[in-house]
């Protein structure tokens, strides 16, 4: 025991020594999580709108007019050509263009159907998509405030049924993507911290060659390990700490649930990271080779972890490699118990499967640690 | 001249006779590519949805089918008191619950009118919206059929017209986002160790006291990895064309072009780094956590920057990466030429030039 102890006063010692990493480990995480959870949302608006208004009329000028008033689009130019609209598109200058043909009003008051042509940026399919149900539904209020002027009473009809559908958008009513996302990006800064930092530790002794010195002490294997990981621990939960206050004190996201619960899952957490670390570790020759495959597993982690695309709609194979995502635990662990207030029964096969994760790697990791070399 | 291609021969033999680095450097580049450009997509498939119909008539088991035979929802769960609603979004599976008012039938033809709710799991607002959105079309169209014969007049409907990836495949937006986080990290990490090591393995000194200048130095160190970096653009373009069909519309000398500027900006940023941190560990961590989140957060890879508040919007204009997204997609899906994206290019190479020679005038000639 106090063998262990002397080792995490060492290391903890060499960590606060390199002023150089300080920052890193603590400004810059909570930097990022600052900045970076204004960044991702997936809310389409400011929509780069322009038009051909070949028509020019009063009917024509109060159509451009609902756009401007929508506050998804943001009305740039009229265009005098289509050519020169495609030539803007193509330039990324305008994404949505609305064509409205010569005799436009005219048609309308005679055919009282019209069709206009309306031009996507499609790069982005989601957004477009979107984008396509904004614009309906600008036209759809142009319609009904056309028949409100125009209608005559021999127009009137049968009245058609109306199924009415109200939304209602539970634990996060103004779909405040910053409530979504807080949680999830300090996810991902607390395991890249700890992941990072572990998985550089032991490499970094094995290419300076310290590490023959230890293997020649009388110290234990796991008690070199055990104090090797565990300052990397403290500082994963002191970050993860810190976020959370941020995100209470910054972005008010609620902490519905436990935060017992939230401090019991991270704990079991890190240690899979830092298990993950240490088995890198093991694997590697030097720091480069160390870094760059914890770089490869922390991008696949993030972009499979659900955090940004949702894991219902990879495919089913896909679906099944998420499974081995320790990342997608946590930020479902983290969204579950802050904003919907889940308890310990709802997140105990999370638990389960995390806990056996950390079993599984660490022991991996100690199995394959040597003290010789 | 002689002196400076033996360095950068030296520099060659040491990247060479690393074989495992290099395995790591070419193999997982590849793996990433794969994995990604089939299991990522923002669209949205088989959400598991829960039922409480209140009504159980004709009207809502005829939805229920609807809703049933889209590819968008699978119904998991049918439930039968509003009080469930909490307990089955706390365990986490199911995202929506659509609440059928009671008499549903009834009112519909009485009234006209019925009223349905769309309860969903708004923790996820994307999800959300969309989930609401895709209910709302398939209600809509059931409507059109149920009213069928009754005419509107008065109706301006759109025509529209997806230009540059009709289909609305999400590959053609995961696939050079993926290609540019890619190539700007894996080549920042390559260098940005590059002159650490030297300093930490102590044979910084021996360069110092070689008659070669810094700025040979600093090329000399960058030319090994401009190549590797090279070769493994051109495997991601490859695998982008050949196995998820991307198209290059336009010049595929363009692309490699500004591949090879992208790359270079990348290996100078990574440079720039190993001039100014002292341990190899400081490093990887300013390349590895400085770079990757900014990097996919805000080059537009995944989230459109218009929608992003001003001050960021501003701030996504230092992310190289940015940029080069905006020039591949303009080349490989808007086939456009240098006279649309001259802009984007200048501003990669003034980025570069300013790299370099920041690097070159930090770099500095003694110990400490």
């Amino acid at each position: 025991m106090r063998t262990i102890l002397y080792i995490i006063q060492k290391e903890f010692k060499q960590i606060f020594r390199n002023k150089g990493m300080l920052p890193i480990i603590f400004v810059l995480p909570v930097l990022q999580l600052i900045i970076l959870s204004n960044a991702a949302t997936f809310e389409v608006k400011n929509i780069k709108f322009g038009y051909i208004d070949s028509d020019h009329t009063s009917t024509s000028r109060a159509l451009v007019e609902k756009f401007n008033a929508s506050e998804y689009f943001n009305v740039l130019t009229d265009y005098p050509s289509k050519s020169n609209a495609s030539a803007e598109m193509l330039l990324g200058n305008v994404d949505v263009v609305l064509h409205i043909p010569q005799y436009f009003e005219r048609d309308l008051q005679k055919e009282k159907y019209i069709n206009l042509g309306v031009t996507i940026n499609a790069i982005d399919g989601a957004a477009a998509g979107v984008e396509n149900v904004y614009v309906t539904q600008v036209l759809q209020r142009f319609n009904h405030h056309l028949k409100a002027d125009l209608l005559q009473v021999s127009d009137q009809e049968i009245q058609p049924v109306n199924i009415n559908a109200i939304p209602l958008f539970w634990y996060n009513e103004t779909l405040n993507y910053k409530t979504f996302m807080v949680p999830g990006i300090l996810v991902l800064l607390v395991t890249m911290i700890t992941l990072f930092l572990s998985g550089m530790n032991i490499v970094r002794e094995k290419e300076i060659g310290t590490l023959e010195q230890i293997n020649v002490t009388p110290i234990k294997k796991s008690q070199f390990i055990i104090g090797k990981l565990f300052p990397f621990w403290v500082i994963g939960m002191g970050l993860l700490t810190i976020g959370l206050l941020l995100a209470k004190v910054i972005f008010q996201v609620p902490m519905v649930g436990s935060l017992a619960l939230l401090y019991v899952y991270t704990s079991i957490y890190i240690l899979v990271i830092l298990g993950i670390g240490l088995f890198i570790s093991n694997f590697t020759d030097t720091q480069q080779q160390a870094m760059f495959i914890a770089w490869f597993f922390t991008v696949i982690f993030i972009l499979m972890s659900g955090l940004f695309t949702p894991i219902e709609s990879m495919p089913k194979w896909a679906q099944i490699v998420t499974e081995f995502n320790p990342i997608r635990y946590f930020v479902e662990v983290m969204r579950m118990v802050m904003l919907k207030g889940s308890g310990f029964v709802d997140i105990l096969p999370h638990i389960l499967k995390t806990l056996l994760y950390a079993i599984v790697m660490n022991g991996l990791a100690v199995w394959r640690y040597k003290k010789t070399t | 001249m002689k002196r400076f291609i033996g360095f950068v021969k030296k520099e060659f033999y040491h990247i060479f006779r690393d074989r495992r680095s290099l395995f790591i450097l070419f193999g997982m580049p590849i793996a990433q590519i794969l994995l990604f450009g089939f299991a990522i997509t923002n669209e949205i498939n088989n959400v598991d949805i829960a039922i409480l119909d209140h009504s159980n008539d004709a009207t809502t088991k005829e939805i229920i089918n609807k809703i049933a035979a889209s590819k968008y929802f699978s119904i998991q769960q049918i439930i039968t008191h509003e009080a469930d609603i909490p307990s089955v979004f706390e365990k986490g599976q199911i995202k929506a619950v659509l609440n059928f008012e009671n008499d549903f039938s009834k009112n519909l033809i009485n009234n006209h009118k019925a009223t349905l709710q769309i309860v969903t799991d708004a923790t996820d607002p994307n999800t959300a919206n969309t989930i609401s959105n895709y209910v709302n079309a398939i209600l809509q169209q059931y409507q059109t059929e149920l009213n069928k014969g009754i005419t509107t007049p008065y109706q301006i409907v759109s025509q529209t017209r997806m230009v540059y990836n009709p289909e609305l495949k999400s590959v053609y937006m995961f696939v050079p986002g993926v290609m540019t986080i890619i190539l700007m990290l894996v080549s920042a990490m390559m260098t940005s160790i590059s002159i650490t090591k030297e300093k930490e393995l102590g044979t910084m000194e021996i360069l110092l006291v070689s008659p070669i200048n810094p700025f040979q130095v600093i090329i000399g160190k960058v030319v090994p990895y401009i190549f590797l970096s090279v070769i493994n653009a051109i495997v991601i373009v490859l695998l982008s064309i050949f196995i998820f069909h991307m198209p290059v519309q336009g010049s595929l000398f363009l692309l490699a072009l500004e591949s090879v500027l992208f790359i270079v900006s990348a290996l100078a940023l990574g440079i720039l780094i190993s001039t100014i941190s002292k341990s190899q560990q400081t490093a990887m961590m300013i390349s590895l956590m400085g770079l990757m989140l900014p990097v996919i957060l805000l080059s537009g890879f995944i989230f459109p920057i218009s929608s992003m508040p001003v001050p960021l919007q501003i701030i996504s204009n230092i992310i190289p990466a940015k940029w080069f997204i905006i020039i591949i997609k303009g080349i490989m899906l808007k086939g456009v030429g240098l006279q649309y994206i001259w802009k984007e290019t200048l501003i990669l190479l003034a980025m570069t030039i300013f790299f370099i020679a920041l690097s070159v005038k930090k770099y500095k000639i003694r110990l400490e």
